[in-house]
């Protein structure tokens, strides 16, 4: 039960990290199967969730910087999902009280995709999306 | 052993932002090897960060995260002079914890 | 115009670059190359921190932007690495080859402490203005071959280093290629290897990109330190002189 709870996020980060890593949540392939992993409704489109320092063309797709900021109140987790990846959940953030709900990373496109920032705020699912295209650029000098 | 992580962690404002680099491979379990194997998976699977032992931010990650990870965040509550602590465990169970103080 | 791309293109490509600038996985071999240069070493268990770079014993600050120069105690122009092997030979007592073995790293099974060495020592001049001396005959001879290299024609493809880097707006695929023959192309080039190239995730320094050159123009292998790698550098170094060196970059 309680890997249940911090599967679902719903534990405090303290105890969430002492958990296992949720690997069903790590092997999906589309949102519904995602969500359903993270224990989630289908997520509502959001206009608060915003991508900063994230490019609209990546040069190389094995560094790709992502940025994301919630304005929604009490933002609790935020998560990275790259559509066309063989597997579509990149990696999730708990962000506890007095962490401000804007993380910046970099991830691995396999291709051309959306990225969804999906972010989990007062127990609901918010959800926004980008494209970012991917080119694999020039000989490997 | 891991190499250590290089932390930067500097008060702007009331808020400590706080600035991650982590020496891993982050093999994703795709790739193939000259002899056609595959390579296995082998990437950092969780994360976290205390300040004063408070948590501060914890994440898990999937292979999808670049090779060197870079992370950056911002957390209220720090003061000059106090630790940030992170912590990594990957998908072998090897763990790497280094500290920076707040600049 | 095949190879135009529309600005919009460009200007996202920049950006993109410009996101990389924060957080350069280099530091990562910046930091074991310092913990390396103060590390004693070898079979004489001593440290770097005795090695000479051309200001003194252990002065690494502003170093390498005065690098290749004329070493009296050698009698050779030498460019960094040469000077490091250099060190770990004479200093640290390795042997020649243990000194010249893996100069070039390749994941985490084959980590080169000399990649990080060089993170290390060239993060030490960043800001420092490029300032490279032709004042010892030696320096002139090194630079004068160097020059004479850029432009020899050779190999399979009858290619030159001018072939590629000798003219303004030349590209592979979606690269821009610098001028190496105009003072700004040489400065832009050179002022920013060594580099962490997100492509390999590995950080890569001035001599691998002369090495991997060779490979690329089928030119027979480039010899690590060798007096043909320190004269190519020679030329291109004392070209970037004037402006502020600033490396490790990161590059696509």
């Amino acid at each position: 039960m309680l890997a249940l709870l911090a599967a679902a996020g719903w534990l405090k980060p303290d105890a969430a990290h002492a958990q296992a890593w949720n690997k069903a949540a790590f092997e999906t392939h589309d949102m519904a199967e995602t969500m359903k992993a993270l224990g989630g409704a289908e997520p509502a489109q959001s206009k608060d969730i915003v991508f900063f320092q994230t490019p609209d063309i990546a040069e190389n797709g094995a560094v790709v910087p992502i940025g994301i900021a919630s304005n929604i109140p009490k933002t609790d987790s935020i998560a990275i999902l790259i559509e066309k990846n063989p597997n579509m959940l990149a990696a999730t953030f708990d962000i506890p009280a007095g962490t401000e709900p804007t993380i910046s990373t970099r991830v691995k496109m396999g291709q051309t995709s959306n990225i969804y920032a999906l972010v989990k705020a007062d127990g609901k699912y918010y959800v926004a999306s980008k494209e970012v295209k991917v080119t694999l650029g020039g000989c490997g000098g | 052993m891991a190499d250590p992580m290089k932390i930067r962690a500097n008060l702007v404002g009331d808020s400590t932002e706080v600035k991650v680099l982590m020496n891993h491979e982050m093999e994703t379990g795709q790739r193939k090897d000259a002899q056609g194997k595959t390579i296995p998976a082998w990437f950092i699977q969780s994360v976290s960060a205390t300040c004063n032992d408070k948590t501060v931010l914890s994440a898990q990650w999937g292979p999808a995260v670049s090779k060197n990870p870079f992370l950056s965040f911002k957390f209220k509550g720090g003061a000059k002079g106090d630790k940030v602590v992170i912590t990594w465990v990957d998908s072998r169970g090897d763990k790497r914890t280094d500290e920076a103080t707040i600049a | 115009m095949p190879c135009a791309f529309a600005q919009s293109t460009v200007d996202e490509i920049a950006k993109y670059r410009a996101a990389l600038q924060d957080g350069n996985p280099a530091e990562l071999w910046e930091a074991r190359g310092e913990a390396l240069w103060k590390q004693k070493r070898g079979p004489k268990q001593v440290s770097f921190e005795q090695c000479d770079l051309g200001l003194g014993a252990g002065v690494v600050k502003g170093a390498y932007a005065r690098l290749p120069r004329y070493f009296a105690d050698a009698d050779r122009v030498m460019d960094l690495e040469t000077r490091l092997v250099w060190c770990m030979v004479k200093l640290q007592g390795y042997s020649e080859a243990d000194a010249l073995k893996n100069p070039f790293g390749s994941g985490n099974e084959k980590k080169s402490d000399m990649e990080a060495l060089v993170a290390y020592v060239t993060s030490e001049s960043r800001g420092a203005k490029m300032n490279v001396a032709l004042s010892h005959p030696k320096e002139e001879q090194m630079y004068r071959l160097g020059e004479k290299m850029f432009y020899f024609r050779g190999g399979p493809h009858d290619f030159a280093c001018a072939t590629c880097h000798g003219e303004d707006g030349k590209r592979i695929r979606l690269q821009d290629l610098p001028n190496l023959t105009g003072t700004e192309g040489a400065q832009k080039a050179y002022t920013t290897w060594p580099a962490y190239r997100v492509s390999q995730g590995e950080l890569r320094s001035f001599q691998w990109r002369l090495y991997d050159c060779f490979r690329q123009q089928r030119f027979p292998e480039l010899i690590f330190a060798s007096d043909a790698s320190v004269a190519l550098t020679m030329f291109l170094a004392r070209n970037a002189n004037g402006v502020a060196f600033d490396a490790p970059a990161i590059k696509r």
